[in-house]
């Protein structure tokens, strides 16, 4: 049996066949749509280098099946920058040297933007930690990632208070 | 993976109908699920997707005063609800203290209470496990047995059950509203996880086809809003199991405890309600003495399922202490920056209706 499903993946709809139910949505990501920015760490919900947002939420796309979330929009890495531009989060982890090998990273910077999103965190590095402990980094560039989110939030915060 | 098959149930009665099959399981956000279907310690047949049954995913308050948190809420929503978590906050730190938070914006109430054991055995196939196969015997006992039970185990198996949310639902005597093919019903948090007794293979008193709709605090569960806290002991700061884990809740009146609260996670197979410790400190003054009275009683016939495991018991004995005069000092303002941490600072100003006690 086949299961036709949609998708809105950065941005564009996209009319999915899958043909086993199975397929995880970070299978369908990296292996059907070429997406390989969310990386494969661990596959059972461990580490987050999975991390996408879905419906704005971020979440693990390796412990969600596909067929699920028919309907869904999925924003990835690669779906963050606008044109030229990156988006602030990419931005700060690279003015604060937010990696190392950066294999965690599109992880990490999701993850950050769904934290920024749910705004619970504000700018207690305390609260960004615990925000960010479902991501791991092998290369340990915590202080670097607590930095960079702590500076796109203030940035984030800026934008919005001269808007 | 198994291959299975993939339904999407549009109503509480196609779920049943389909769930009750042989080889159905239901399928919530898939955290616990897809992970035991990947290490192949879940093989089901069918696959009876829940998410989009309407109805399920309110948190509604009644008008007798109690809640009813729908299965399909998800755990971050419940505990972000500004006013499900002002009134009972402990349900919420308990919440924001388990998995990360990618996890907790999929995971469900309902899948949260069926997730199953994280027993190292459990998840290693090449190991005899007799929640996995009944009869194939345990691997656990006489293994490496850290996180292993100390209450309510059995000859046949000694695991513990992982959920956070379960240990303050079962403080505040929450109840688990279910569908059937024989129709509803509803069942106690706390008779609704089995002990292992001789057939550690059933977690639960679902039957086949039953469905969890919904899961309801009761109105006087809202009464301890002041006084509530949940503590857990981690092998490391965020993102782990309770090795010991506590919900304390107090009703103060006129400086005397007027009615308490206590579930210890981490010990049994099921959240551990200590119902004797509640009944002691009812009427006490809140001292030293009485919470250390109380922590004795929680953990009255404790023992070791494993050498190993032995420093759960007094560790839990202390961790009900501490969530005691945390409870005391009175629920802080915002859940923690560190939620649930036993090792974060007292309230430094409490509540003007706690009294004072020393912090060692
Ligand atoms: C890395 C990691 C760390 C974690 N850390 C913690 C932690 O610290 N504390 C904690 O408490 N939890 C923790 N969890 C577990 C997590 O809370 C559970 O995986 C989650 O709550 C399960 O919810 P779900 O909606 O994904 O359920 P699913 O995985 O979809 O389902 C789980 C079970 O519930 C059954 N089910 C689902 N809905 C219903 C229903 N309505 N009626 C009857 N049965 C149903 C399913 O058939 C299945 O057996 C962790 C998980 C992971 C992967
Ligand atoms: S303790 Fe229980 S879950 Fe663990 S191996 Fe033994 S029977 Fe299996
Ligand atoms: S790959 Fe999904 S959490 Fe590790
Ligand atoms: S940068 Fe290497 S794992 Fe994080």
């Amino acid at each position: 049996m086949s299961f036709p499903i949609t998708l809105t993946v950065n941005g564009s709809a996209r009319e999915i066949l899958l043909d086993d139910p199975r397929v995880t949505l970070l299978d369908l990501l990296r292996e059907r749509l070429d997406l390989t920015g969310s990386k494969k760490g661990c596959d059972r919900g461990q580490c987050g280098a999975c991390t996408v947002l879905v419906d704005g939420r971020r979440v693990n796309s390796c412990l969600a099946l596909a067929v699920s979330l028919d309907g869904a929009e999925v924003v990835t890495i690669e779906g963050l920058a606008s044109g030229g531009e990156l988006h602030p989060v990419q931005a700060a982890f690279l003015a604060h040297d937010g990696f190392q090998c950066g294999f965690c990273t599109p992880g990490q910077i999701m993850s950050a933007v769904g934290l920024l999103r749910e705004g619970h965190a504000g700018d207690d590095p305390e609260r960004v930690r615990e925000g960010m402990s479902g991501n791991l980094c092998r290369c340990g560039a915590y202080q670097g990632i607590t930095e960079a989110v702590l500076a796109a939030q203030g940035a984030t915060a800026r934008r919005e208070d001269a808007a | 993976m198994n291959r299975f098959e993939y339904v999407r149930a549009g109503s509480v009665a196609e779920a049943v109908a389909a769930g009750a099959a042989p080889g159905a399981a239901y399928l919530a956000a898939g955290t616990n699920l897809l992970d035991l279907m990947k290490g192949g310690l879940a093989t089901p047949a069918t696959l009876v997707d829940v998410t989009r049954i309407p109805g399920l995913s309110a948190i509604e308050s009644l008008p007798d005063g109690s809640t009813r948190i729908g299965a399909l809420v998800r755990n971050s929503d419940l505990a972000h609800d500004p006013g499900f978590a002002a009134r009972y906050p402990a349900v919420a730190e308990a919440l924001l203290a388990g998995a990360s938070a990618q996890l907790r914006n999929a995971a469900t109430t309902a899948g949260n209470l069926m997730q199953r054991t994280r027993c190292p055995y459990f998840y290693d196939p090449a190991s005899a496990c007799n929640k996995r196969e009944a009869g194939a015997g345990c691997a656990a006992i006489g293994g490496a047995t850290r996180l292993h039970a100390v209450l309510g185990f059995s000859a046949s198996c000694i695991a513990v059950h992982p959920s956070d949310l379960c240990v303050p639902l079962a403080a505040l005597g929450a109840e688990v509203e279910i569908e059937g093919p024989a129709g509803s019903r509803t069942v106690s948090l706390t008779a609704f996880h089995r002990l292992p007794g001789d057939a550690p293979e059933r977690d639960t008193v679902l039957e086949p086809g039953e469905l969890i709709v919904a899961v309801r605090l009761p109105p006087e569960a809202a009464g301890f809003a002041a006084h509530a806290r949940y503590l857990k002991v981690r092998e490391r700061t965020s993102y782990a199991f309770a090795l010991v884990s506590a919900a304390a809740m107090l009703r103060l009146d006129g400086g005397r405890i007027a009615e308490a609260r206590l579930a210890l996670g981490g010990l049994a197979l099921k959240p551990w309600r200590a119902e004797a410790a509640e009944r002691l400190l009812a009427g006490r003054a809140p001292d030293a003495a009485a919470f250390r009275e109380a922590a004795e009683a929680a953990l009255e016939g404790a023992r070791p399922s494993g050498e190993a495991t032995a420093f759960k018991i007094e560790l839990a004995r202390r961790i009900a202490v501490r969530a005691l005069e945390r409870a005391l000092a009175g629920t802080p303002e915002r859940v923690p920056a560190l939620p649930a941490s036993p090792f974060s600072a007292p309230l430094a100003n409490p509540l003007p209706s706690s009294g004072a006690i020393a912090h060692a």
